[in-house]
């Protein structure tokens, strides 16, 4: 079975009275270790998309299936706690807490688990040594440069460990070096910590870092460079 | 960090403006605190008591400031259901600068304690004070302020009555000290019978009486009896019940407790703004982040009881700073004697209930104003958060 697995899932929104059908009947599987690049234009669907692995959206119809756990039928809590364990989320403009440090922000994560005070420390140290900023955890995102800063919110995704990333267009707020640095930082979590990564993207050549390439249009997944699809 | 140490550091991400309402609110705290126990000893019998429901006071028909007859302690001593009659005066009296004001009746030593057995006075100093003429008792908490001591000549200054001579400066000694039944009460005591002999005018005149009643259900049949007594004389007099007489005196004011439960009502209502619109600042302004949060794993009820904490710090912790502040100031009128000289001082036991009420008001206040952004926390969907 795949590690992700979405069946005819279906995803509509209510504007006023216009129902907008975002995702049409969408089937989808990836195994543990992929790292997928999603691609497509705007309003295609990318983000919803990526939103129903992440588990912080329902289908309207159809089936979400996320490392053996069924989502759909999962209660509010219950997906939180599993958001808390399962996945680490990376997102377009960081998304830090302005008035935390680096470390304070890596560490937010870990105050949903048992650690104690300082092994949340030692534990968010290590993700920033991981992404090699340690020597600005006591900076302010204020203080941070954007690549650093992303590099920080790569670090809080990777805390607690989770085996699944998800990127919302983590490079597209950064110029061409900085990109290069966080799609390389991500290529390392695929390659050497086995984490499953599902970005969505706007950038090719982001794309490219990527093993499997996915593309949206109008709610329909239409070309893909292997074979991990059929709608 | 912790779940606490988050909260506090969202209270504080805004410094001036959590300064601000802070310091909005630890000055209505203190107001509250300050004119609320003062209101409760405007509106209720605190100097009268349980002892005071049988006694009587009788003092000059038309004007507080007019003397009446000291014969009449004899005549109303008299009457049937009358166990005890005894007699004040004011002295308007200071101690060494006349800002400096001190409350000081001549009484009769041999029935003032006797209808006035909530103040407790030894026997020895009883006793020094009957066999002293120029004798003064005060209570315990002045002598102390004053580092007075038993022998001393103690100069009090008269506002009102000089001396045959002339002189306004009275010198007494110091034979005894009392404890009074509440904080604050600061009056000295002296012998009628020498401020009689001494004064320059008045000789034959009291202030007021006080009269211990056999039991409190004749008190309107004696005030009418006593009343009509004297209603056709050149010294017509009133009489009520302590606590009667006490609000009436009170109530030369105004009504002082309408008009700070007016203040009061008006500062809790600008607060309650002032405080509110602090909550719905700091929740727009992080309705993304709080999205962040809850993508992250934060549950609904979590991150809602957090947005509630931050409200009930934001009321609380001015409002202990407003409440201690306060009660300080209080105490410290009450031994001064500032407040007792023309506005009864609040008891401690009427100051700690206001500071509890004014407590449980910052609890409520914080609930109040915390309530909204949190029940819309937890009901906010994460995509609609990061949209904001």
């Amino acid at each position: 079975m795949a590690f992700i697995e979405l069946i005819n899932v279906v995803k509509n929104y209510t504007k006023g009275s216009e129902v907008v059908h975002v995702l049409q009947d969408l089937n989808l599987s990836l195994n543990a270790g992929d790292f997928l690049a999603l691609m497509g234009p705007s309003g295609s669907g990318k983000s919803t998309l990526l939103n129903l692995i992440g588990g912080i959206d329902k289908p309207t119809a159809g089936r979400v299936i996320v490392g053996g756990a069924e989502l759909g039928g999962m209660s509010s809590s219950q997906l939180a706690k599993w958001r808390s364990e399962s996945i680490g989320f990376v997102f377009q403009f960081y998304n830090l807490l302005p008035f935390l440090t680096a470390q304070r922000n890596v560490e937010l994560p870990l105050l949903l688990t048992n650690l104690n005070g300082s092994q949340r420390k030692e534990n968010a140290m290590t993700a920033l040594r991981t992404v090699s900023l340690d020597d600005r955890a006591k900076h302010k995102p204020g203080q941070l440069s954007g690549g650093q800063q992303q590099r920080v919110a790569i670090a809080r995704a990777i805390v607690a460990d989770p085996q699944i990333l998800v990127c919302d267009e983590p490079t597209g707020d950064l110029d061409r070096q900085s990109a290069q640095e966080i799609l390389a930082l991500l290529e390392i979590l695929n390659d050497r910590f086995k984490k499953t990564i599902i970005m969505v993207t706007h950038d090719p050549l982001a794309a490219e870092h990527a093993k499997k390439v996915l593309h949206l249009d109008k709610g329909v997944l239409v070309e893909s460079t292997e074979e991990a699809v059929s709608a | 960090m912790t779940g606490v140490g988050f909260v506090w550091k969202n209270l504080y991400r805004k410094k001036t403006r959590t300064f601000l309402t802070f310091f909005c609110l630890y000055i209505a705290f203190l107001l509250y605190v300050a004119l609320g126990s003062i209101a409760v000893v405007f509106s209720v019998d605190t100097l009268g008591g349980e002892l005071g429901a049988n006694r009587l006071q009788t003092s000059a028909k038309y004007s507080m400031i007019d003397d009446i007859p000291k014969r009449y302690v004899d005549e109303i001593s008299q009457l049937d259901g009358v166990e005890l009659v005894t007699h004040m005066s004011w002295f308007g009296g200071y101690y060494q600068e006349p800002s400096n004001m001190l409350v000081t009746f001549p009484v009769d030593p041999s029935t003032f304690f006797r209808v006035y057995p909530e103040y407790e006075i030894s026997d020895e100093h009883l006793t020094a004070f009957l066999e002293t003429r120029r004798g003064m008792v005060a209570p315990i908490s002045l002598v102390e302020q004053y580092q007075w001591k038993v022998g001393d000549i103690i100069p009090i200054g008269s506002q009102i009555y000089p001396q045959e001579d002339g002189n306004y400066v009275w010198e007494f000694e110091l034979v005894g000290s009392y404890t009074p039944d509440q904080d604050g009460q600061t009056a000295v005591l002296l012998q009628y019978d020498y401020f009689e002999e001494a004064t320059a005018f008045g000789k034959g005149a009291v202030g007021w009486l006080a009269i211990q009643i056999s039991d409190p259900q004749l008190a309107p049949e004696l005030s009418q009896q006593i009343d009509s007594m004297y209603i056709n004389s050149s010294d017509p007099v009133r009489t009520a019940t302590e606590s009667e007489s006490n609000r009436q005196f009170l109530a030369q004011y105004g009504n002082i407790t309408l008009m700070m439960s007016g203040i009061l009502l008006a500062v809790f209502f600008t607060i309650l703004l002032v405080c509110a619109n602090t909550m719905a600042q700091a929740f727009r302004e992080r309705i993304s982040e709080l999205g962040v949060l809850k993508t992250i794993g934060f549950n609904d009820y979590r991150l809602g009881l957090w947005m509630l904490s931050e409200a009930i710090w934001l009321s609380v912790i001015p409002a202990v700073f407003g409440v201690l502040i306060g009660m300080g100031v209080l105490f410290a009128l009450g031994s001064s004697g500032a407040t007792a000289m023309f506005v009864p001082t609040p008891p401690m036991s009427v100051v700690l209930s206001t500071a509890a009420s004014s407590l449980a008001l910052a609890l409520a206040l914080g609930v109040i104003v915390g309530a909204i952004p949190a029940l819309t926390t937890t009901r906010m969907s994460i995509v609609d958060a990061m949209h904001a």
